[in-house]
């Protein structure tokens, strides 16, 4: 377990080397350079020569990869020169207000997701069944914006029930002060996580009945209740976990859709702008955040489906 | 001595006799997945899809061209069956164009990606070693890096015409198809006719190209049905964001971009539903052949 650790995160490392060598790479990609990008079309040849010598963008490429680095592992993210303001700053706003999103979101989809799951494995090919997966192959194919904006039209323009819009508030307490505002993005966001959570739980529920120790269970006389929701269970919840711990990046990147559908003021939305805006530090930066959360994420899930799963050993 | 004998069906079944005809991969692979009637229906619906986008337009004529303000945000009637969009064009026409450069983008996609990772995955297999290792760490790193962020900065930056967006779309999903046929060739190239190549004297390459890559084909044209769709997802995504083909072409993404702003005004329906149903259909479609075709190739490898 330990040699395994040491390699798995091994890998990480030179994983998180190249990614962030791509990502300096892809900003250098800009047509002019970073500069041009920064002082806009009217910037005179003088002016971007004076900027880049200003921010070390003459230099090599691998020069500027140290710098950047090294600012990085001091915890320095880079500064948006459109919103005035430093990046760190600019996640500390944002990051929490997606992770109220994320978070009550996967909540609600796994309430749902994981019991009906559970139940189609069940009674497989039953009428529920069928129903239930119709449902999710509709959560795999419908874009998470045309759902949203679905739901907008349903029960805020048609039916006056929720606002269109997330709450516009800076603080996640007075986001939570208007639940009403959070309903749409929350079950729009869960609606397609639902899909996914069902149809592994289905399909782990049905590769562990027929399991030796399902059979065990039943012979020594377990109710079939208790066979499902004590034995099977628990040990389809496994393959969940590891899915959970994958699904750790769209802490920080995956709302986007919803945060613009829905003009939500987290990462996603903040991310959007600073692409139109070529705000390139702010795209760097979140970049790199949503990366290192993918490979931690990683990590987490494999290291969670080593200690939960005792049959597997590195 | 008791009469054994046993009907020619029977003799095939449990494999005592051979078949009368030898049937091909394909046509073994067609029959089961026949039998799926879901898969069946989307492939229906594909050639439907297919037909409306590329001949209807010669069939049903619209101007997609020059914007019409006489027909701004039209009602659905006689002259336009689908009323008209903000800019006055018809809404069904734009549906068939939009829906052409959907399937071609999402297509050539899925083609570029699915070759390029499976060249990449079965040389990184079959060679092993220190090769594979760095092969798969570059895998591993593309993987880590979140799609959709990398997609919106290289929007921003390149000019989305249709070949670029293919190519964005092609760069950021190569690398799942190259690991599932690495997974794939690890297996295959312990088999004897791999291992009897190596000791004839063939190249690598050739048996990475005459025998992994065909051997490994189910999984490749799986993974090729599900690529269309994701492309396409990803394509009316990009489109979504603004940052998609630029007018007057169009996608079904960029058009319900165009829906957004009137979602609040009124009851502008057929902005709206048409491309997001018309997404959500296809891709449905090309889940259901990609699910049918997985059990196809599947039952073809339990009968061998």
């Amino acid at each position: 377990m330990v040699g395994f650790l040491i390699r798995r995160i091994g890998q990480s490392v030179v994983v998180l080397f190249l990614v962030t060598v791509f990502t300096l790479f892809l900003v250098h990609l800009f047509p002019g350079g970073p500069v041009r990008a920064l002082l806009g079309d009217r910037a005179t040849a003088q002016q971007i020569a004076y900027y880049n010598s200003q921010y070390g963008f003459d230099k090599p490429f691998y020069v500027q990869y140290i710098k950047w680095v090294n600012q990085l592992l001091h915890g320095n993210l880079g500064f948006s020169y459109h919103l005035n303001q430093s990046v760190s700053n600019l996640i500390q706003q944002d990051l929490p207000k997606t992770i109220v999103l994320v978070l009550l979101g996967t909540i609600v989809s796994l309430l749902f997701g994981i019991p009906l799951g559970v139940y189609q494995a069940v009674r497989r090919n039953s009428f529920g069944d069928y129903v239930l997966t119709g449902v999710s192959f509709l959560g795999y194919a419908t874009p998470t914006f045309f759902f949203g904006l679905v739901l907008v039209s349903w029960f805020s323009v048609d039916v006056h029930l929720f606002p269109p819009f997330a709450p516009q508030s800076s603080s996640v307490i007075s986001i939570l002060g208007q639940p009403r505002a959070l309903v749409l993005p929350v079950v729009a966001y869960a609606f397609l996580l639902y899909a996914l959570w069902s149809r592994y739980m289905r399909s782990s529920v049905m590769d562990n009945l027929v399991q030796d120790y399902v059979r065990t269970a039943r012979a020594k006389g377990a109710s079939e209740r208790r066979v499902i929701w004590v034995h099977v269970f628990r040990n389809s919840l496994v393959s969940i976990v590891t899915l959970l711990g994958l699904s750790l990046p769209t802490l920080v990147a995956g709302a986007i859709f919803l945060e613009v559908v829905f003009n939500y003021p987290g990462m996603g939305l903040a991310f959007y702008q600073s692409a139109l805006n070529v705000d390139y530090e702010v795209l760097l930066g979140f970049t790199v955040l949503a990366t290192v959360a993918t490979i931690l994420g990683n990590l987490l899930a494999d290291i969670g489906y080593a200690l939960l799963d005792p049959r597997v050993r590195y | 001595m008791a009469d054994v004998t046993i009907s020619a069906d029977r003799a095939t079944e449990l494999g005592l006799a051979p078949a009368n005809k030898p049937r091909g991969m394909v046509r073994r692979a067609w029959e089961v997945f026949a039998e799926n009637k879901l898969a069946l229906v989307g492939l229906g619906f594909v050639v439907f899809i297919v037909l409306f986008c590329f001949v209807g337009p010669l069939i049903y004529h619209t101007n997609q061209v020059n914007t019409d303000l006489q027909t701004y945000l039209c009602k659905p009637s006689g002259g336009h069956l689908l009323g008209c969009d903000d800019l006055g064009y018809d809404e069904l026409g734009r549906l068939m164009i939009g829906g052409r450069t959907s399937l071609e983008v999402g297509l050539a996609a899925a083609v570029v990606a699915v070759f390029v990772g499976t060249l990449y995955g079965a040389v990184s297999g079959f060679v092993g070693g220190a090769l594979d290792a760095v092969m798969m760490r570059i895998v591993d790193a593309g993987l880590s890096i979140p799609a959709l962020m990398v997609i919106i900065i290289l929007s921003v930056i390149f000019r989305p015409t249709p070949a670029v967006i293919i190519f964005i779309i092609a760069f950021l999903y190569w690398f799942g198809v190259a690991r599932l046929v690495r997974g794939e060739t690890l297996s295959l190239r312990t088999r004897e006719y791999v291992q009897a190549v190596k000791v004839i004297g063939g190249r690598p390459m050739r048996s990475v190209v005459r025998h992994i890559v065909p051997n490994a084909i189910g999984t490749i044209i799986v993974q090729a049905t599900f690529a269309v769709a994701d492309s396409i997802l990803i394509l009316s995504g990009v489109g979504f964001l603004g940052l998609g083909v630029a007018p007057p072409a169009t996608d079904w993404g960029s058009m319900l971009s165009g829906g957004l702003q009137y979602i609040q005004g009124g009851n502008y329906w057929w902005l709206i539903y048409p491309p997001g149903v018309a997404i959500i259909l296809t891709c449905i479609a090309f889940n259901f052949i990609g699910d049918a075709l997985r059990d196809a190739f599947e039952t073809r490898l339990q009968r061998r």
